[in-house]
């Protein structure tokens, strides 16, 4: 008997609920996007060791501007979050964290062998914390600076993109698999 | 008020990852070494759903075509899809479920996010240097989606009926797949 309590969801019930949020955006709001925020917090802690990084600026189209090119780019968009990072995307990110955090209390948390590492990469890999860390970071790396090469992520490209029909969507996300897919098959041959 | 929205549609979308198993690097990994497609099957019926809403929804009047924001096509879409997949089969993270597995407590996650924090900081690095380059250069017009939508100046690919419908049919071929693919492929495996 399945129920709404179970995580994960059935297929069924968790793709219902998954897609009426992604309606609920862009009905409300706008499309989900999630990997811009990381540019937003490496801006707000730039410009808190160095305050000359973003500055107000009365003739550029955000009204302010930046000494990096990416946070200057269209009209100084990025560099405004970053000097006003009580805007509706960054506030987005930090609430989703936050319902993942109270979703995660009321199923009890997770396991504490599981914290460091998923039972998948421990059955591939071992269990030294360090191999794992090592590897996050680099693929940390690599999907941040590709996210952003591509302009959008997951939530971005594949899920708000799909949606909308929007080409950049379907090429993104043939990109992602094309790789993804062989790799996972290379790294990962024991299930766990 | 719209603080209140990124709140609330901020936890919604928060929770969901994390019952979803979204937030579980597991479920990916699995999902994307085929031995566990359930992920799969959420994520495609999850898109169905949405552009069968969003297209009715907008058909119907009730929503706002300018809420809509179609990304640009261009050739560093393509090879930053390519980087972010690698990333994505190694880690089982990708930026959304890498943050959300990291509130419910996972280390591995906050040592992804601060990869990622480094990341995107070389790409802000990098940008000056490569905006210029052909990776930018748009494609089919740039922010192109399947058909032309009604009170939006997105370049259409296909002319031959309204947006509207065409992603009310790409809606229900997401969840016509999301139902026939199976539990896993590749049974053999051990």
């Amino acid at each position: 008997m399945t129920s709404w309590k179970q995580v994960p969801l059935s297929w069924k019930r968790g793709g219902l609920l998954l897609g009426l949020v992604f309606f609920a955006a862009v009905l409300l709001a706008k499309p989900i996007g999630v990997s811009t925020q990381f540019v937003i917090l490496d801006g707000i802690l730039w410009d808190a060791v160095d305050p000359t990084v973003v500055v107000p600026a009365e003739e550029a189209k955000s009204g302010y501007t930046s000494t990096n090119p990416y946070l200057d780019k269209s009209g100084g968009k990025y560099a405004k979050n970053v000097a006003n990072p009580l805007n509706y995307s960054f506030v987005f990110v930090i609430a989703m964290m936050g319902g993942a955090l109270i979703s995660a209390v009321f199923r009890g948390g997770v396991p504490r062998d599981e914290r460091t590492m998923p039972a998948v990469w421990r059955a591939n890999f071992g269990d030294a914390p360090w191999k794992r860390y090592l590897a996050a970071f680099g693929a940390g790396f690599l999907v941040l600076f590709g996210a952003r090469l591509a302009g959008g992520c997951t939530s971005g490209h594949m899920m708000s993109g799909m949606m909308q029909t929007a080409l950049s969507g379907y090429i993104f996300s043939a990109g992602a698999f094309l790789i993804a897919i062989p790799t996972a098959l290379y790294l990962f041959r024991k299930e766990g | 008020m719209t603080i209140t929205l990124a709140i609330l549609l901020g936890v919604a979308f928060g929770v969901t990852l994390d019952r979803i198993g979204a937030t579980n690097p597991g479920y990916i990994i699995r999902m994307l070494n085929l031995s566990n497609l359930h992920l799969m099957k959420t994520i495609l019926l999850g898109i169905g759903v949405a552009s069968i809403l969003m297209f009715g929804a907008l058909l119907l009047g009730l929503v706002d075509p300018g809420h809509l924001s179609v990304k640009a096509a261009y050739g560093g879409v393509f090879i930053g899809g390519l980087l972010l997949g690698l990333g994505f089969a190694v880690a089982g993270y990708c930026p959304g479920t890498g943050l959300t597995a990291l509130a419910t407590g996972r280390i591995d996650a906050l040592v992804f996010v601060i990869g990622g924090l480094v990341g995107a900081f070389a790409y802000m690095l990098t940008f000056g240097s490569i905006a210029e380059t052909a990776l930018f250069d748009k494609i089919a017009g740039g922010e192109a989606t399947l058909g032309p939508i009604s009170g939006t100046d997105y370049p259409a690919l296909f002319d031959v009926m309204s947006g509207e419908w065409l992603g009310m049919i790409a809606g229900v071929a997401f969840v016509a797949i999301a139902w026939v693919l199976p539990a896993r492929i590749d049974a053999a495996r051990k």
